[in-house]
């Protein structure tokens, strides 16, 4: 007992006394492991928030049904079910739902309108009840509940407050509510108190909406009630079992998994990332630690002789590593919440993904998530120090109270085995599939080869160092900085090992990008090959038969193709996929096709995108049914195509098949291909001539190089995060690599002393630490690079096709890379150059003389 | 006289904040000649040596190393003087620990663009004449301190500088090393025919020397009485 108190004493004296020795080194650290908590647990809250906020959007318009019934696609479904599901057993009551994305006014803020029946809401989903509100008494609550002469008012609409707000209405407004080609105004009645912040949500009477909107017999969903007492089971069951192909049966919570299951592999890829920067920080502790021990090895085996017990010099490392984790951590937490809260306000809560649609999140902490990372935050700081402390309590005192070297044996040839174990482990586990749709094994992987290119540097080092140390260079300052190199395995693969870790990585992800972006840029080129293209503005189905028939006639136009993009629920668990509607072979459709199917088959062809292809698991000339018209239709998948743009799958159906299986022949989109010698605005104009009245303001005309930047502009916006948390990394990396080498040369102030006392000249020093600081760069450039490409195959042949279900093919950034290299090797050398012009002043004369 | 290898004449020094360390101060030591400097802490012994390598200048006076005043010289010729006419030996050693034996007693030699075996055969050569000539691939971690200062006699000789200046090279060492280190450091400086100044505060070994010298702020005054 009194042995512990007296080791807490000298425990607390000596970690106040080395860090008042070196303030710099351990803030450096202890920024690192702020740095990376910070940035994990921003991603996550920010994450998190938006997830919330986007299951509260779904909530918004579920209401609290027990079970819902939804169209597998926005055609909806027959609403002859309705009565065949409230006359089941265990179904208290049911409320039919009709689902619009419609806008109010000429340039209205888009909302989601829902048709209900009153009088069954009020049993299945109260909170989605509209409250009247009196006109004269605008912004006071009305006492007076929905009535029936209210519920039967046809033209009356009731607006959430946020829709109200955005689009800057008031009760008793009369305003325009537009859902495709159709418009009606309707009177702001009242609002809808059981609609959270934030959701821009409308609700009108069921039979106006079906009436108003051309949904007469159509049905988007069904909420049901149980009754007391009965079986979810057992309903579910039953409903199960009078569903047509065109429903499915599902729940709020569902919902909101589908819709967080699409973003989920770029939250966890961000995660991954976050934790990337955290690691490096682990590293810095690792590196600070290493060399605090390797100059206090003296101070140690001092301690040891003096009768400090072996587990008490561990404890007091790794307690140094615990008090850095725990201050670093505690301040990256507050500065993550920081972050989270300004990036959410600037960035969105999709930080540029692109997938939380207008969901507006509020930053919102998370006390699990906050515990979690400041153990992870102090774990990766006890980590970093478990070597380096293993080191200090294996030292024998008696030697190293004698004279400081290297704890490795410089003439022992460093084993290279472990090394190989890793990298081949890795690649082994980069061939593992994904669990529960994450690439966990392809993150593994990334971990062990990167590992194992950093425990390869010391047999490295003496393998590339070890011909160069042969040659007769007659120059003493790069004769000494060779013999230094490979007299010192361990510092130098200390050094080494921060500049491999922080260069693979960033040359992972630079040909990641790189590569991603080339092959983006490459689809669009393939892609998009008519001459001008028309889209509805909110992708509204604004071209009716007609319409279509008046815009191929224009002048100029020598063809055209219309289309439109119906989400298609195939897996209730998964997101949508898109049924893309359009002529097959038509103008300006080209399918960038990477598989085909041989010969022509009995069925609808269909041609899957690369991300529904593996998503469904199917490949060219496999079966496939589609939960489109009162039957399942019954196709073959006869391509497979490349696409960059819809992460949730794309299908492809020939107008034709599609409009013999819906009879739907409203269209959103047209691509044009125009006649020699015509101008696209002239087209445009003649366009513009033939559309509806009160059409030609809400369609876009775009050619195909302005989509092409645009979407490459979307591109870098969605890959913007992931640029600033790999900068930052890198820089912590850089930082690491800097402090390690300046901190070693820093150590090395007698021996520079000794040297001048001899005769080597101030210059010869320099020129030496140059060296040194190059030939570290080199080597861990080299290194790095292989590191980088190994890793960054992992990332393309594995964790994109995993997470996003796309693959690409390999660009390498040969500009950048030489960047990198150059900035590197300045940075060792500068860093070597310019703590050495300092330890190599008369403070260097003095540290030899200090005996004299 | 012998060759005459290093003469001090009127050497002046004072600290930055005034004080006085030594004013006058002659000393002249001939091929050959060892001699011993004793002082108390603080006294300036350690200034002394730094100002005769060329490491630090006399605010009077000249110092001349082998024929050649370091006064006028710029820091490049001083340091080539200091190169290619001093060795030295310190009480901490001062052995690179990421060199092996032979390279480090080599290195005087290669800062000299000797070609790389001629200096290691050289070296090796050395390391025999301070019995460790079977330890040339050994690293300095595996020595004891006596063993170490051995290495340190070698390579303060390897280039057979004109004069060797000596600090304390007995200091951490036990009395038994002490004497062998202290006879074999006069022996080997004796039959290069280097001159040898020598700071010391160990009675034991001012004792081999020719002359036995104390710094005072007088200068330097014969310890003898």
């Amino acid at each position: 007992m009194a042995e512990t108190a007296a080791s807490g004493g000298a425990w607390r004296w000596l970690i106040a006394g080395e860090w008042r020795a070196f303030p710099v080194r351990f803030l450096v650290a202890g920024l690192a492991i702020a740095i990376g908590v910070a940035l994990a647990f921003a991603v996550h809250v920010i994450n998190r928030s938006a997830a919330d906020a986007f299951g509260e959007a779904v909530r918004s318009v579920s209401g609290e049904a027990d079970l819902q019934i939804r169209g597998a696609s926005t055609l909806g479904f027959d609403e002859g079910l309705y009565p065949k599901l409230i006359a089941l057993d265990g179904v208290a009551d049911a409320s039919p739902v009709v689902q619009f994305r419609a806008s109010l006014g000429e340039k209205g803020a888009p909302i989601t309108l829902l048709g209900l029946d009153i009088f069954r809401v009020l049993a299945v989903s109260p909170s989605l009840l509209g409250r009247r509100q009196d006109a004269s008494a605008e912004g006071r609550t009305s006492t007076r509940p929905t009535g029936v002469d209210a519920a039967l008012d046809l033209d009356a609409l009731y607006l959430s407050r946020t829709a109200m707000s955005r689009n800057g209405l008031r009760f008793g407004q009369r305003v325009q509510v537009r859902v495709g080609a159709r418009a009606h105004i309707f009177t702001v009645a009242g609002d809808l108190p059981g609609v959270g912040d934030g959701q821009a949500v409308g609700m009108i009477d069921i039979s106006a909406a079906q009436w108003r909107f051309d949904r007469l017999g159509k049905l988007d969903r069904v909420d049901l009630k149980l009754a007391k007492g009965s079986s979810p089971g057992a309903v579910r069951q039953a409903v199960e079992a009078v569903l047509p192909a065109s429903a499915r049966l599902t729940d709020a919570e569902g919902e909101s998994r589908r819709g967080d299951s699409l973003s989920r592999a770029y939250r966890v890829n961000l995660d991954m990332l976050a934790l990337v920067a955290l690691l490096t920080g682990g590293f810095l502790v690792y590196s600070a630690q290493s060399l605090s021990v390797t100059r206090r090895m003296q101070q140690f085996a001092l301690l040891r002789t003096l009768g400090m017990q072996k587990s008490a010099l561990t404890a007091q490392l790794l307690g140094e590593g615990a008090v850095l984790g725990i201050i670093g951590s505690i301040a990256g937490l507050a500065l993550g919440y920081l972050i989270a809260g300004a990036a959410l306000k600037f960035v969105g809560g999709d930080l540029g993904g692109g997938y939380f649609g207008d969901a507006s999140p509020e930053l919102q902490f998370a006390p699990t998530a906050a515990m979690l990372f400041l153990a992870f935050g102090i774990a990766t700081a006890v980590a970093g120090s478990y070597a380096p402390a293993r080191q200090a309590a294996g030292i024998a005192p008696a030697e190293a109270l004698k004279t400081a070297g290297d704890p490795i044996d410089p003439r022992v040839s460093p084993r290279w085995l472990p090394a190989f174990v890793l990298v081949v482990a890795g690649g082994a586990f980069a061939f593992l599939p994904a669990v529960n749709r994450l690439p966990l094994f392809g993150y593994l992987a990334v971990a062990l080869v990167l590992s194992g290119g950093v425990a390869a540097m010391p047999w490295l080092a003496r393998t590339l160092l070890k011909p160069l140390a042969r040659i007769d260079t007659r120059l003493p300052s790069v004769e000494l900085a060779l013999q230094r190199l490979l007299g010192s395995p361990s510092q130098a693969a200390t050094a080494l090992g921060g500049i491999v870790a922080s260069t693979g990585l960033m040359i992972a992800m630079a040909v990641m990008v790189t590569s991603f972006r080339g092959s983006v840029d490459d689809w669009l080129e393939s892609f998009l090959s008519a001459d001008l293209y028309v889209a509805a503005a909110s992708n509204e189905a604004l071209f009716d038969a007609e319409t279509q028939k008046r815009l191929a006639g224009a002048p100029g136009v020598a063809g055209i193709a219309f289309s439109k993009s119906v989400p298609v629920t195939l897996n209730p668990e998964l997101p949508s996929v898109l049924l893309v509607v359009r002529p097959v072979g038509g103008p300006g459709y080209a399918l960038p096709l990477i598989e085909e199917a041989q010969g022509r088959r009995a069925g609808i062809r269909l041609w899957l995108s690369e991300p529904a292809a593996r998503l469904y698991g199917v490949r060219a000339g496999d079966g496939f049914e589609l939960p489109v018209g009162a039957e399942r239709a019954k196709g073959y998948v006869a391509g497979i195509w490349r696409d960059y743009a819809r992460q949730q799958g794309a299908i492809v159906i020939d107008t034709r098949d599609y409009v013999a299986l819906t009879g739907d022949a409203v269209r959103s989109e047209a691509a044009i291909e125009l006649a020699p010698g015509a101008s696209v605005a002239a087209v445009r104009t003649a366009i513009e001539d033939r559309l509806p009245p009160g059409l030609a303001g809400r369609v876009d005309f775009v050619e195909p190089g302005v989509l092409r930047v645009r979407a490459l502009a979307l591109f870098d916006r969605s890959f913007a995060i992931t640029y600033v948390l790999e900068a930052i990394a890198i820089l912590i990396g850089l930082a690491g690599v800097a402090a390690t080498i300046s901190a070693q040369t820093i150590a090395r102030i007698r021996e520079f002393g000794m040297l001048r006392h001899i005769g080597m000249t101030w210059w010869q020093i320099v020129a030496m630490l140059a060296t040194e600081g190059a030939l570290l760069g080199l080597i861990g450039i080299a290194a790095g690079c292989a590191v980088g490409l190994a890793l960054s195959q992992i990332l393309i042949h594995v964790i994109n096709p995993q997470s996003f279900n796309w693959t690409m093919e390999t660009r390498i950034p040969w500009t950048l890379m030489l960047s990198v290299a150059a900035a590197l090797i300045i940075t060792s050398a500068g860093t070597a150059v310019l703590a050495g012009r300092r330890a190599v002043s008369r403070d260097a004369v003095r540290a030899v003389s200090e005996d004299w | 006289m012998r060759d005459q290898v290093l003469r001090l004449t009127a050497l002046s020094k004072s600290l930055p904040g005034g004080r006085r360390l030594f004013d006058g101060l002659d000393l002249a030591l001939g091929a050959g000649e060892h001699v011993a400097i004793r002082g108390e802490s603080g006294v300036g012994k350690s200034t002394l040596l730094n100002i005769v390598a060329g490491l630090d200048t006399a605010d009077k006076g000249e110092v001349v190393v082998a024929g050649r005043a370091f006064a006028g010289l710029d820091e490049a010729a001083r340091t080539a003087l200091r190169r290619d006419a001093i060795g030295f030996v310190f009480q901490a050693f001062h052995i690179l620990p990421h060199l092996d034996l032979a390279r480090n007693v080599a290195f005087p030699l290669v800062l000299q663009n000797a070609p790389r075996a001629a200096a290691l055969a050289r070296a090796g050569e050395m390391l025999d004449a301070v019995g460790l000539g079977d330890r040339r691939r050994s690293y300095p971690k595996e020595l004891s301190g006596g063993e170490l200062q051995r290495v340190a006699i070698a390579r303060a000789l390897v280039h057979e500088p004109a004069l060797i200046l000596a600090d304390e090279p007995t200091g951490n060492l036990d009395p038994e090393t002490a004497r062998q280190i202290i006879a074999l450091l006069g022996r080997a400086v004796k039959e290069r025919g280097a001159a040898m100044l020598l700071v010391t505060h160990s009675p034991m070994a001012a004792a081999t020397a020719d002359r036995q010298l104390l710094l005072t702020p007088k200068g330097l005054v014969s310890a003898d009485g």
